[in-house]
């Protein structure tokens, strides 16, 4: 057991021995501490899409000893899905990308408990998935289901992270009961077609990353308390330019879904538009 | 001339300039993709052709970006 180590192990209560070891790097940071990892450790998150944003956030979860991740996906692993979704290995292809991940965040931390949901989030099971977690993290890829995250999770009273990549570019925000929601920003979905998704775009693999982590980040910030969230701000970035811009954002009284009226009082699945290029 | 932010950059536009036309002339190709805010409140999309720019406006292009997976 080295210095550290053993100092650590003098002030603490609950942690085993071997996690003290394993969680040393956010213990020994003062805002974090033995309060805080055991924050995190008592922590559920719900990861939608087990993607390009759900990797990274996923896997930085695992290792940061997140209690229990819930990884919800309906899809099976593609082999073009590999350049960006570092959750998934080559001998993973045609398997569930849900129990590929599983089995990932469980060699990286045994103590970590996961849910799998083989399924897509709709407006039948959102909130009765939803109600189980603490924090909500948006990875999936496309606009009906990014509104449902966010009109599920304000009906629910949940806080969530967004992000969204397209080419060389992400966005992210996090909301808190109360805070900007993404209808606040966005109203509502654009109109079917006119919206490049990622499989219609392409994005650079190492974009998802870099948002992914600050998702990963937020969710972690969350629990610890530490900082300020990035609520009522909206986090952009062209990674071309490497230039990050933050937008501050307010609630909108005539918001849909969180305003002062609300119009929308069930949960909606709008059309997804046809654009995903299978090629089997 | 006035002088106006656009996404966080100094701009210096003619006036009377509409939301619409300054849309235009910041060449988003897709406004349909955009979320228009003005002095840090959205502005509906059915009434930007009704904004007037003024000198001193802070307006902010928020794009769409559904990508994830």
């Amino acid at each position: 057991m080295s210095a550290i180590d053993k100092y650590l192990k003098n002030n603490m209560i609950d942690l085993t021995e071997e996690q003290i070891h394993r969680y040393s790097r956010h213990i020994l940071l003062k805002d974090v501490g033995v309060e805080g990892q055991e924050k995190i450790m008592n922590a559920r998150v719900l990861v939608v899409g087990a993607g390009g944003l759900g990797a990274p956030v996923s896997l930085y979860l695992a290792a940061a000893g997140i209690g229990r991740i819930g990884i919800v996906d309906a899809d099976v692993v593609d082999l073009s899905n590999l350049q960006r979704q570092v959750i998934h290995f080559t001998k993973d292809v045609g398997v569930a990308k849900v129990k590929s991940a599983k089995e990932k965040i469980q060699a990286i931390n045994p103590d970590v408990k996961v849910d799998t949901y083989y399924e897509f989030l709709d407006s039948s099971n959102a909130l009765d998935i939803i109600k189980e977690y603490d924090f909500i993290v948006d990875g999936t890829d496309n606009f009906p289901v990014k509104f449902l995250i966010n009109d599920a999770c304000v009906m629910a009273g949940k806080p969530f992270s967004h992000g969204g990549i397209l080419r060389f570019n992400g966005q992210t925000f996090t909301h808190l009961p109360g805070t900007a929601c993404y209808r606040c920003m966005f109203q509502g979905p654009p109109p079917a077609g006119v919206v490049p998704t990622c499989s219609q775009a392409g994005v650079l693999g190492a974009i998802a990353g870099m948002l992914g982590t600050i998702q990963a980040a937020e969710t972690l910030k969350y629990f610890t308390g530490v900082g300020e969230l990035l609520t009522n701000r909206l986090l952009t970035f062209d990674a071309k330019t490497m230039q990050f811009l933050t937008v501050n954002v307010k609630h909108r009284d005539s918001c849909e879904i969180c305003g002062t009226n609300p119009s929308i009082d069930h949960l909606i699945d709008y059309e997804q538009p046809a654009c995903e290029l299978k090629k089997h | 001339m006035a002088k106006i932010t656009v996404n966080g950059e100094a701009q210096e536009v003619q006036l009377p300039l509409s939301l619409t036309e300054l849309i235009k002339q910041n060449n988003v190709e897709q406004p349909e993709m955009v979320s228009v805010q003005v002095n840090e409140e959205f502005a509906d999309r059915t009434e930007w052709d009704g904004i007037q720019i003024k000198d001193g406006d802070s307006v902010d292009f928020l794009y769409f970006m559904g990508g994830g997976a």
